[in-house]
């Protein structure tokens, strides 16, 4: 009878007790308790309980992690729904995609939202890095954070690189089919050393991409395991890491003077500030082990809380606002303009112009004159180059990190490089365009002369010089590394522009699309 | 307390540092072992590509100096005073299909690759000449083309 009654009582109690196991504490109502929920939340403790001031202001990251962010995850929220119709088959990959246009209920929305949402990922992702780059936020102990950066750049590009298969339209299959060459290209060089048949790096990088000699379906099956499983799997647990890291690294990175530029706090320091701290009265929690353990610049360690306010709502109603904004301009992008959809693909006719996406574009110029240099040895130059900034560029100025461009000087330099940049590559591409490259000019030329000398490798170069330059004028790393971003970003923009727009059929220059002669 | 005779109390630690060490490595060993051989999987041991040897019909169907197209395959069949080549039209720069012009030489798309008649590269980025395929004859008199098989530059099947 007595076990009777418990059962009742508890069946009664129900809802309470699941809600209790769910969430542990009541509508929080107060900063203390709303600090408690944010510590105790598996969703919300990857963020601080409280954040600085600095870091809400829209000029400190002008929102674009967030950004990125709130992308990728409309991207897997409409990548699901791709996946429902979609059929990673060479001969029904287009018609799916046909049905999600025309048959599929708002398919061809939800398809428009996915491509916009990818390119503005990409687009994102590089600004995000140039924010971190030029508020100086890379400096220790930010260190990692960067370097894992770089991996989440190329998820990012990956990702996009294998969604571009799947429609299996024509864009799609020339566009791969230069990217697996691509992947072949170190054979340029096993070639040119005669050494392919012992030594074939450049042949088995494409056949593990491809799994066959061309592209086809063991291609079309590969990309779209890596685009729907490996790829965003990792891309999650790699944006764990970094946000784990942000916490872990004090925040995000401030100028020294950021607490005394604020004038005093009026907030007392009293329990309201670090309600965890706080053991009389508060349940025991492990929070101040935790907090005591946290290494390098966080407020609670050597600067005291001044300057911090709660996480929530300050920092969430900064995030949500973000994320709104973020889909409601890719969902007017989508509303407005369709993605492309060419041709089924045809594997005996290319595409002509057969164009990357934007992004890498860049690179399609640079590959333009040789295909080894331009598409695996400058990127590759690139990424370990910006990877190891933060390790090669350790000075600690005063004022330098959290302030855009390094300060006053810092402002010079990156003008002056600006001018450097825009001025030696503009005329290098229209040198090129003017006269032509090495075979123009000695046509019996040995081949590893043409892979060594693209003019990509002049712009990278000349770049290295100008920084070196700037690094015995200034005496300053971090001016150094300040000219030589400032080149990579502006000669990105000006190879980028030039490709789309400026490169016709054939690869020839054109000023304007009305020109391209009709066929 | 001092603690006596340190030397014998590191000896202990340097065995558990010994084992720790072991143990690390036999678990790192391991691992990569069972990495490697998963990456195995992927790396096709037969390329799953049909039957890349084709039949394009008896010598006579080749006139002496003509070029014939089989765009399926991207393939172009020359004959010429000493024999018939096969090249391929595929662009030895990034694999683009080229197009044969009036005068007989191939011109690519993609990044504006040219090559002369017999297919050697005169200008643009490719790294080197168009392929020349393998062209052999059955017992029945009729050719064949092995997609696959690749011959020296230049080399013809006298006819
Ligand atoms: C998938 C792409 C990425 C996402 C979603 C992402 C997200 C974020 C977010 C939300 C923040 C907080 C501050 C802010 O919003 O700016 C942040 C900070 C940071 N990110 Fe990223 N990020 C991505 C890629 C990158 C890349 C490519 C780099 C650089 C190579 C990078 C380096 C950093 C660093 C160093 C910080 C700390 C900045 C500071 O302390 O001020 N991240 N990231
Ligand atoms: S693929 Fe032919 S020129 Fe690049």
């Amino acid at each position: 009878m007595n076990g009777f009654k418990t059962f009742l009582q508890n069946l009664r109690e129900l809802p309470q007790t699941v809600r209790y196991s769910l969430i542990r504490h009541g509508t929080p109502s107060s900063d203390r308790a709303r600090s408690q929920a944010v510590f105790s939340n598996f969703f919300l403790h990857i963020q601080a309980t409280r954040v600085h001031k600095h870091t809400l202001k829209f000029a400190t990251t002008l929102g674009l992690g967030i950004i990125a962010m709130a992308m990728f995850l409309i991207l897997c929220i409409s990548g699901v729904l791709l996946m429902v119709y979609y059929k990673p088959a060479t001969d029904q990959a287009y018609d799916s995609l046909k049905d999600i246009i025309f048959v599929v209920p708002t398919g061809r929305m939800m398809r428009n939202i996915h491509r916009w949402a990818a390119h503005g990922m990409v687009l994102v992702v590089l600004l995000h890095m140039a924010r971190v780059f030029f508020t100086g936020s890379y400096k220790g102990p930010r260190q990692f954070n960067w370097a894992l950066g770089m991996v989440l750049l190329i998820l990012t590009l990956a990702l996009s690189f294998t969604g571009y298969l799947l429609p299996w339209d024509q864009l799609a299959y020339w566009a791969i089919t230069i990217g697996a060459n691509i992947a072949q290209s170190p054979r340029e060089i096993t070639d040119a050393l005669g050494i392919t048949e012992q030594f074939d790096p450049g042949g088995m990088q494409k056949t593990l991409l491809l799994g066959a000699s061309s592209v086809g379906q063991e291609a079309l099956i590969r990309f779209y395991v890596l685009h729907v499983a490996v790829l965003p799997v990792a891309l999650l647990l790699a944006l764990g890491v970094h946000f784990w890291r942000i916490r872990k690294d004090g925040g995000l990175a401030r100028p020294d003077d950021v607490n005394e530029k604020l004038g005093a706090d009026r907030r007392e320091h009293g329990r309201e500030i670090f309600p965890a701290l706080q053991q009389a009265d508060a349940k025991p929690t492990r929070t101040y082990g935790l907090m005591a353990m946290v290494r390098g610049k966080s407020p609670a360690v050597d600067r005291g809380p001044e300057h911090t306010v709660p996480a929530w709502p300050n920092l969430f109603y900064a995030e949500m606002a973000v994320a709104m904004f973020s889909t409601a301009v890719i969902v007017a992008l989508a509303y407005f303009l369709d993605a492309p959809l060419k041709e089924r693909a045809n594997p005996s006719v290319p595409e002509n112009p057969a164009k990357a996406p934007w992004y890498f574009l860049g690179l399609q110029e640079m590959v333009s004159y040789s295909a080894f240099m331009g598409g695996v040895g400058i990127p590759s130059i690139v990424v370990i180059g910006l990877g190891l900034i933060p390790y090669l560029d350790r000075e600690e100025r005063p004022n330098d990190v959290g302030v855009w461009f390094g300060g006053p000087e810092g402002r010079k330099v990156c003008l002056l490089s600006l001018l450097f940049s825009v001025l030696s590559c503009v005329a290098i591409l229209a040198f090129t365009v003017k006269y032509g490259w090495l075979r123009n000019w000695i046509p019996s030329i040995s081949q590893l002369w043409i892979t060594a000398f693209n003019p990509g490798t002049l712009f990278v170069g000349l770049y290295a010089a100008w920084s070196l330059l700037i690094l015995k004028r200034t005496n300053s790393t971090r001016m150094a590394a300040l000219a030589l971003f400032t080149c990579f970003i502006v000669s990105f923009f000006i190879l980028t522009y030039f490709a789309t727009f400026l490169r016709g059929p054939n690869w020839d220059f054109y000023w304007s699309q009305s020109d391209w002669p009709v066929h | 307390m001092s603690i006596p005779n340190e030397g014998r109390f590191a000896k202990p630690v340097e065995r558990r540092d010994f084992l720790g060490l072991a143990a690390l490595g036999s678990f790192c060993l391991t691992s990569a072992a069972a990495i490697l051989g998963s990456l195995k999987l992927p790396m096709p041991s037969v390329l799953p590509e049909a039957d890349s040897r084709i039949k394009i019909g008896p010598p006579d169907r080749f006139a002496p100096g003509s070029a014939t197209n089989f765009p399926e395959r991207s393939l172009w069949v020359h004959r010429d005073g000493s024999g018939i080549y096969a090249i391929s039209a595929i662009c030895t720069h990034l694999g683009c299909v080229t197009k044969r012009e009036k005068d007989g030489s191939f011109h690519c798309p993609c990044h504006g690759s040219k090559f002369a008649a017999d297919g050697t590269v005169t200008g643009g980025p490719a790294p080197k000449g168009l392929e020349y395929l393998k062209v052999s004859r059955l017992p029945s008199g009729e050719l064949v083309v092995d997609l696959q098989k690749k011959v020296p530059a230049q080399e013809r099947l006298a006819v």
